[in-house]
């Protein structure tokens, strides 16, 4: 899977919980102050991102993804 | 006629099985349009569940929320919202102040669907796939809380749990909380969604649910002397309540006047009506005391009459000692089945708009009258003048609520 299926797939997810479209969470976004996420959703994202990608994102790294490509990143060297 | 002080009704919101609003609600107790039909679910079967028919929304949640709002909700919360949101703009979304805005939402069961389906999760699953929401969805204070947020009602966010009479008193303590100066506007009432085989299998055990499977349409007849139990329904009912004189100073619509309100126990059985309604009839009292209102001013009753065999009677009773025979009675449960803690919400609506359109709408499914039943039960719609008339809410627990409106 390429880095553009997990952004692609990880797009997918945000609109699921959020409603912000996916056409919308590009890479440079920040998922506090431009997608306007807060932390439980991003606990739901991340529930269905370990699902979907088989990764494991503790609650410490979970932490650090501020950017939508922190999470790619993140996803794309774990699984 | 109002005073400064007094609680008018200046906006409505329901979703019922028998309308997806307020006013679709109300056209279909005039049309005696019956909600209640076969639960073809397929649990029904998996359980063989004694009872097989329901009184399901009119319109589904899902056709009115966005995706992302519907997932985050229970169902008890979607139809609070929905309904909150009618009676809102029904007000004339007014900009109120936060910090004197409140709102009152009931539940008798609250987030059950959603705590029965998570632990089906976590059993056949595991705990990965428990839902991230499931403790905001599952709370009884979830619905309450679901349109607190929406609404920015700092002034206080209250969830009464009162079984089948939490919709009533949500009304009730908002009124309180106004008459008290706590707020100046409340957004209040009561909801429910909970049809799921549990709360039904555990109704059904009771035996006091109707089994009258193969006749849906005329299972739910209170006062019917073939009465047989009570259909469970889902739903919710919300009031915008507000202190006439903010009401006025914003020029707001009036539909009618919270003129008083009662509440009771009847700490006698914890189902079962006190037979002889002594219970409800304090309640009674003290809603028509508050008012300043006397029994003969009554001259209108919806009855929380669910079609049970006991608790139609006893109500009959409370109506005949606390009010008298002149007043025209119904049971708009006849039509939307019983929406447990949404129904003395919804059940409110009905009142207020008898009141101002003059006409209380019939029971529906009365082949007879059970003779014991002394009170005069509206069969069909009937135009009635009605200056002042009581709601009554009961629910398990021994609670007991009387609202009494009037013309404003």
């Amino acid at each position: 899977m390429s880095t553009e299926d997990t952004l692609t797939g990880l797009a997918e997810i945000v609109e699921e919980v959020s409603g912000v479209p996916a056409a919308d969470v590009t890479a440079d976004k920040t998922f506090t102050d431009d997608l306007d996420i807060d932390s439980l959703s991003m606990v739901e994202i991340a529930v269905a991102a370990e699902e979907r990608f088989g990764v494991k994102i503790p609650d410490d790294e979970l932490a650090n993804l501020k950017t939508v490509a922190d999470a790619v990143t993140y996803i794309d060297s774990n699984k | 006629m109002y005073t400064d002080h007094d609680v008018l009704v200046t906006g409505i919101g329901a979703t019922t099985p028998i309308g997806g609003t307020a006013p679709e609600t109300w056209q279909a107790m005039l049309d005696g349009t019956i909600g209640v039909k076969a639960n073809t679910n397929a649990y029904v079967e998996k359980y063989n569940l004694p009872v097989r028919i329901h009184a399901p929304l009119a319109v589904d949640p899902l056709e009115v929320l966005t995706r992302v709002e519907a997932r985050r909700l229970d169902r008890s919360q979607q139809v609070a919202l929905i309904a909150a949101r009618e009676a809102w703009a029904d007000a004339g979304s007014p900009e109120v102040d936060p910090l004197r805005l409140g709102v009152v939402v009931g539940t008798g069961i609250g987030g059950a669907v959603t705590l029965l389906e998570q632990d089906d999760l976590l059993e056949n699953v595991g705990v990965g796939k428990v839902a991230v929401m499931t403790v905001p969805m599952l709370m009884p204070n979830g619905p309450a809380a679901a349109v607190g947020l929406w609404a920015k009602a700092r002034g206080g966010v209250h969830a009464p749990v009162s079984a089948c009479a939490s919709g009533a008193e949500g009304l009730a303590w908002a009124w309180k909380l106004i008459k008290e100066g706590e707020i100046d506007i409340a957004i209040a009432g009561g909801a429910e969604g909970c049809i799921h085989p549990l709360p039904i299998a555990g109704f059904a055990q009771m035996r006091a649910m109707s089994t009258r499977n193969d006749d849906p349409t005329t299972a739910s007849r209170p006062f019917d002397i073939g009465r047989d139990g009570f259909v469970i329904g889902e739903g919710a009912g919300i009031m915008v309540l507000e202190r006439a004189d903010h009401a006025r100073a914003r020029g707001a619509k009036i539909y009618g006047k919270l003129a008083g309100i009662g509440m009771s126990n009847d700490a006698y059985h914890i189902t079962a009506p006190e037979p002889e309604g002594e219970g409800s009839l304090r309640a009674i009292a003290k809603a028509l005391k508050t008012a300043g209102l006397s029994p003969r001013d009554i001259t209108h009753v919806n009855a929380h009459a669910t079609s049970t065999p006991v608790g139609d009677l006893a109500e009959s009773k409370t109506i005949l000692k606390g009010i008298g025979e002149q007043a025209v009675v119904t049971a708009t449960k006849s039509m939307t089945g019983h929406m447990l803690g949404a129904a003395g919400a919804v059940e409110a609506i009905a009142t207020v708009l008898s009141i101002k359109n003059g006409i209380v709408p019939g029971t529906r499914n009365i082949e007879t009258i059970d003779p014991a039943i002394g009170v005069d039960i509206a069969t069909e719609n009937r135009e009635v003048k009605i200056e002042a008339a009581i709601n009554d809410s009961f629910g398990f627990g021994g609670h007991n609520v009387a609202l009494a409106f009037t013309s404003a």
